[in-house]
């Protein structure tokens, strides 16, 4: 860790320099603000937070992009909660499509993590849960498809991929070796051409 | 004899060529239909089908909305009516709502029963469409917390069910009924069901 924020440090340094922000704590980057909005780049050289504390603190601040919009209805047992983001995760938002119902903040997905939540505090399994919303909403309210004859292929491909490469290596590779090693005999008839040619060079009528 | 070296037999080779070129067009043809089929609307890729779709809607009971006059909404409403019926979720806020409302109307007109959720809308809000618009609904039940709709699974308005003379549901539509929509799906299907 010691090694790792002094590489850090000697980076920012490095950064800086490219920059031509000489000043730490300058703005930096897109956006910046024309010379005269700038800060006056004083000689007074502001305390700098070292980068393994602004590290520290990303870490810290992580946990806050998980949440989305109100938490007001956040469960308070915390394993309980974590229960109700468990099945959240696997829920589709059927607004946005590309988000679950605990990432997305569309106000159908803010009334499902609600209902999640409220039946967890009546004490129902994740599996009633989720069935409460799959009947209403069926398969496709899963980000995670059911193994059906109608979902086949969509689960398969990968296992048939693999095992038609496989299949087409053991194949390529036994005929290789089921191929005789060597050279097949000459014949009498080709002997003797290859005894002429070598006695008389590769043309003898010239 | 070395297999490798051995020429590929003339049944093999045209195999060889004709394979490639057999799955080519099956994909080409898979995918022309694909896209005919998002020109027209019969496939939809973001589409979400409805689970409710042959089953019985759920058990529910709504409020009214008294400004407007109408009858409040409940599930026993839907049954034993005996022909089919129309169910439609929408808001005063929704502006796909405005679009498909003239269709709403010429169903009313045609003597279909149409049963209003009004979806997490404000009551006079909700009442002031109605007027400015006309009122399609013979029943108008006001689901402001959209529970109900879930049940229905509803995840957006304007979304239109169409229930047989059981009660039944035999169509859903997620998005405004337009003409088009109202020409190729919804009337076929009230014809078929004996409508009218």
């Amino acid at each position: 860790m010691r090694t790792f924020s002094r590489a850090l440090e000697r980076r920012a340094r490095a950064w800086r320099a490219r920059l031509g922000q000489g000043a730490p704590g300058g703005v930096v980057g897109r956006g910046a603000a024309p010379a005269s909005r700038r800060k006056p780049a004083s000689g007074v050289t502001r305390a700098q937070p070292s980068p393994s504390a602004l590290l520290l603190a990303l870490v810290v601040a992580l946990p806050a992009l998980a949440q989305v919009g109100d938490t007001s209805y956040r469960l308070r047992d915390p394993a309980q909660e974590e229960r109700a983001r468990e099945i959240g995760r696997e829920l589709r938002c059927l607004v946005c499509q590309n988000q679950s119902i605990e990432d997305s903040d569309a106000s159908l997905a803010r009334d499902l993590r609600k209902i999640v939540r409220e039946q967890i505090e009546q004490g129902r399994s994740n599996e009633e849960v989720m069935r409460f919303v799959h009947d209403r909403y069926g398969d496709f309210v899963l980000l995670r498809p059911p193994f059906r004859w109608s979902t086949f292929l969509l689960w398969a491909t990968p296992a048939l991929a693999i095992t038609g490469g496989l299949l087409a290596i053991f194949v390529t590779l036994r005929r290789r070796t089921a191929a005789p090693a060597g050279l097949p005999e000459l014949t009498e008839a080709e002997r003797q051409r290859l005894a002429a040619i070598a006695n008389k060079g590769p043309n003898p009528s010239r | 004899m070395s297999d490798a070296a051995a020429p590929v037999p003339p049944s093999r080779r045209k195999l060889l060529i004709y394979a490639p070129l057999a799955a080519a067009t099956a994909a080409g043809v898979g995918f022309w239909y694909m896209l005919r089929g998002l020109q027209d609307g019969s496939f939809n890729p973001r589409g979400v089908p409805s689970a409710l779709v042959g089953r019985p809607p759920p058990d529910f009971t709504l409020p009214g909305i008294e400004s407007t006059g109408l009858p409040a909404l409940a599930s026993a409403d839907l049954r034993g009516l005996n022909r089919p019926v129309v169910v439609n979720f929408w808001a005063s806020w929704c502006v796909p709502c405005i679009i498909e409302h003239p269709q709403l109307m010429a169903l009313h007109r045609q003597g279909v029963p149409v049963f209003g959720v009004n979806y997490k809308d404000r009551p006079g809000d909700a009442q002031a469409f109605l007027t400015r618009h006309g009122n399609p609904f013979q029943r108008l039940g006001a689901d402001e917390p959209g529970r109900v709709s879930i049940d229905w699974g509803v995840y957006g308005v304007p979304e239109t069910y169409v229930l047989d003379r059981q009660g039944i549901v035999r169509y859903r539509w997620a998005g405004p009924i337009t003409p088009e929509i109202m020409r190729s799906d919804v009337e076929p299907l009230l014809r078929s069901l004996g409508a009218g």
